[in-house]
């Protein structure tokens, strides 16, 4: 039996980890264990009260102006030394890309396993943490458990839900940590175009692939994505091939999970596919009857979107009306 | 001896690039020489064309970047993937092999930098449970001088942190090197965990999903593509870099590359040559079981006289799912 006890969450994405306190809570809950939140950064005392609410039993306060921006050795020194000290059993971390760098280093740091991107987590009799993700480019699901304490998962944004805040009891522990120089120097940031939350929370998207002929033409996607209130998205090859867009969707991609996933001249390769799963209708506009989208699609339509969508739009303002 | 040869090849490979000119300044005056004095080279019997040298031009980046290491997977090419009919299976063990794509965009951006800065040897390094012998050579062919590969049973179903440990001690075999370039991820577990794990096993300052890298003056700068931000940093070298796949587009090699990659050599190790001790890459994590994923879809066609009939049948579909608003 090991003696590590306790579940940690810690997300440098304040949403993010709201949704996994939330999936936390639960785990410490079947494990009769509590449930501790890592607050690292400069400034962020004030929202220590704000995780006890939302479900937290402790929060470990590290703030430091060093820790402004998430620079990966800072913030791997402060996780390092939690870990250490408080032995928790199990860590919860954002899937960021920053997130996901400093698992694999704190796992490799504390020379233990590391489960990344888990789409479900549950506990096993023996008290051991399942993860399950997605894995062979979308083939398969694959179920994982580990052999090595403390148990590091990583989890992605808009997986789990936050918990209704509500008043309740808790332990605000603030921490004095020996912060590691980082070994790299950000030379610069600037904010995305379009934030990616946009597209991932989106309710609806409409979302283009090659049978889309000109950059331009795009517009078309648009006005029926003003009709629905949704988010215009594309595939890969859209963004890298035509260097059209900087940004898709898709698992190398933004991983959508909305009500209506509406796929317009895209065939549904499977690492497209396995970042739309999730979406609750999906539906295929695609000329080539064949196309695997329509595998996985609600509802299809075979046809050239170049027709089917000016009708569809016009359609739906109609019945809307 | 080596180095002669090697300033040859890339003053050969310049002279080739400058073709052109050269071709066309000179078409009626042959013969004529060429000579390569200090940071300048001469054409032509008055020394009347000169044009820098990219030794001298590249002295200084030459001396700082002299190894690249790029960690290679060989991974199942999941496009090829097929499920057992009676037990619902994924095919896994038959599925035919490649090199991880995001590794092969590794590999490109490798050579690249060896192109801009002159002298470089590109090393490849794959872990493998089996002979990837195969695979290393369309990576050879591509452009990487040496392929290191740990083949060894002991190898079947490792983890990450398993990967990563006989990764780091490869390259601490292999010895020197300025920079480790990774995939990102890996085309069929994707898990983009190794490359963090090798940079804190090897103590390395690390960059991870790059979509550029510049070199200059012993430093390595990457752009990266962040959840709501682009972000540039900048680390000294050594370092280690995952990059996306959005950063080149790989190289076909061609049928030339492909035959002198026959010559180029591939060193082979197995565990016991890297002193690796059983227990160091016992599995941290273990799969229990590999699922086809549930997908219930109605998969509804929707067909119509007309375009029009069409649309209002499907515009009618989505308002009683209930998710459109009036």
């Amino acid at each position: 039996m090991s003696e590590n006890r306790g579940v940690l969450v810690f997300s440098e994405e304040y949403d993010l980890m709201l949704e996994m306190i939330g999936k936390g809570r639960e785990i410490a809950k079947e494990l009769q264990t509590e449930l501790a939140v890592a607050l690292v950064g400069s400034n962020v005392q004030k929202k220590a009260s704000e995780l006890i609410k939302y479900g937290a039993d402790k929060v470990f306060l590290v703030d430091n102006p060093a820790l402004e921006r998430f620079q990966a050795e800072r913030y791997l020194s402060v996780l390092h030394n939690l870990a250490v000290d408080y032995k928790p059993d199990i860590l919860l971390i954002g899937s960021t890309k920053n997130g996901k760098a400093l698992a694999a280093r704190l796992a490799t740091r504390l020379e233990t396993g590391c489960i990344p991107d888990c789409t479900r987590l549950s506990v096993d009799k023996k008290g051991r943490l399942i993860g399950e993700r997605i894995t062979y480019g979308g083939n398969a699901i694959a179920r994982v458990t580990f052999r090595s304490r403390p148990q590091i998962v990583t989890i992605p944004a808009k997986v789990f839900e936050k918990l209704e805040p509500r008043d309740r009891n808790g332990e605000i522990t603030k921490l004095d940590v020996k912060i590691e120089d980082p070994q790299t120097e950000i030379v610069e940031t600037k904010p995305l175009e379009t934030s990616s939350r946009n597209i991932e929370e989106a309710e609806i998207v409409v979302s283009c692939g090659r049978g889309l002929e000109k950059k331009d033409d795009k517009i078309l996607l648009e006005r029926l994505a003003e009709i629905l209130n949704a988010q215009v998205g594309n595939t890969r090859p859209l963004a890298e091939d035509r260097k059209w867009f900087t940004e898709w969707v898709g698992l190398s991609g933004h991983k959508v999970k909305p009500k209506l996933y509406i796929a317009c001249g895209l065939s549904g390769i499977i690492q497209h596919v396995a970042g739309i799963r999730d979406s609750k209708i999906i539906v295929a506009i695609n000329s080539d009857p064949e196309a695997p989208i329509f595998e996985v699609a609600d509802y299809g339509v075979v046809g050239d979107l170049y027709d089917i969508l000016p009708a569809l739009t016009e359609a739906l303002r109609k019945q809307l009306s | 001896m080596e180095n002669a040869k090697k300033d040859r090849r890339t003053l050969c490979g310049h002279l080739r690039l400058n073709c052109l000119k050269i071709c066309r300044y000179f078409i009626s005056k042959r013969p004529f020489v060429i000579i390569v004095h200090q940071d300048k080279i001469f054409i032509g019997n008055n020394y009347n064309f000169a044009f820098p040298s990219p030794l001298a031009q590249n002295q200084k980046e030459v001396a700082d970047l002299k190894t690249i290491i790029v960690c290679l997977k060989q991974a199942v090419d999941v496009s090829q993937l097929k499920i057992d009919p009676t037990t619902g299976q994924l095919l896994t063990a038959s599925a035919p092999k490649k090199i991880s794509d995001f590794d092969k965009n590794a590999l490109e951006e490798a050579i690249r930098i060896k192109e801009r800065i002159g002298a470089a040897e590109i090393y490849t390094v794959t872990v493998s449970s089996e002979d990837a012998k195969p695979v290393l050579r369309e990576a050879l062919a591509i452009g990487a001088d040496k392929a290191y590969l740990v083949n060894d049973q002991s190898l079947q179903n490792v983890d990450t942190w398993a990967t990563a440990y006989v990764l780091a001690e490869t390259i601490k075999k292999i010895g020197k090197f300025d920079l480790i370039l990774c995939g990102e991820t890996s085309l069929d577990s994707f898990s983009g965990l190794v490359g963090s794990r090798l940079a804190e096993l090897l103590n390395l300052p690390q960059i991870n999903s790059a979509r550029k890298i510049s070199i200059e003056n012993g430093n390595v700068t990457a752009e990266r593509t962040l959840e709501s931000a682009y972000e540039t940093l900048k680390s000294k070298m050594p370092a280690l870099i995952t990059v996306t796949r959005e950063i080149n587009q790989p190289r076909i090699p061609s049928l030339m590359m492909i035959m002198k990659a026959s010559r180029k050599e591939i060193v082979t190790w197995t565990t016991t040559d890297l002193n690796i001790q059983k227990e160091k890459i016992d599995e941290k994590v273990e799969v229990t079981e590999v699922l086809a994923p549930k997908t219930k879809r109605k998969k509804i066609m929707i067909t119509g006289e007309n375009t029009e009939e069409i649309a209002g049948k499907l515009a009618k579909a989505l308002i009683q799912e209930g998710i459109i608003r009036r």
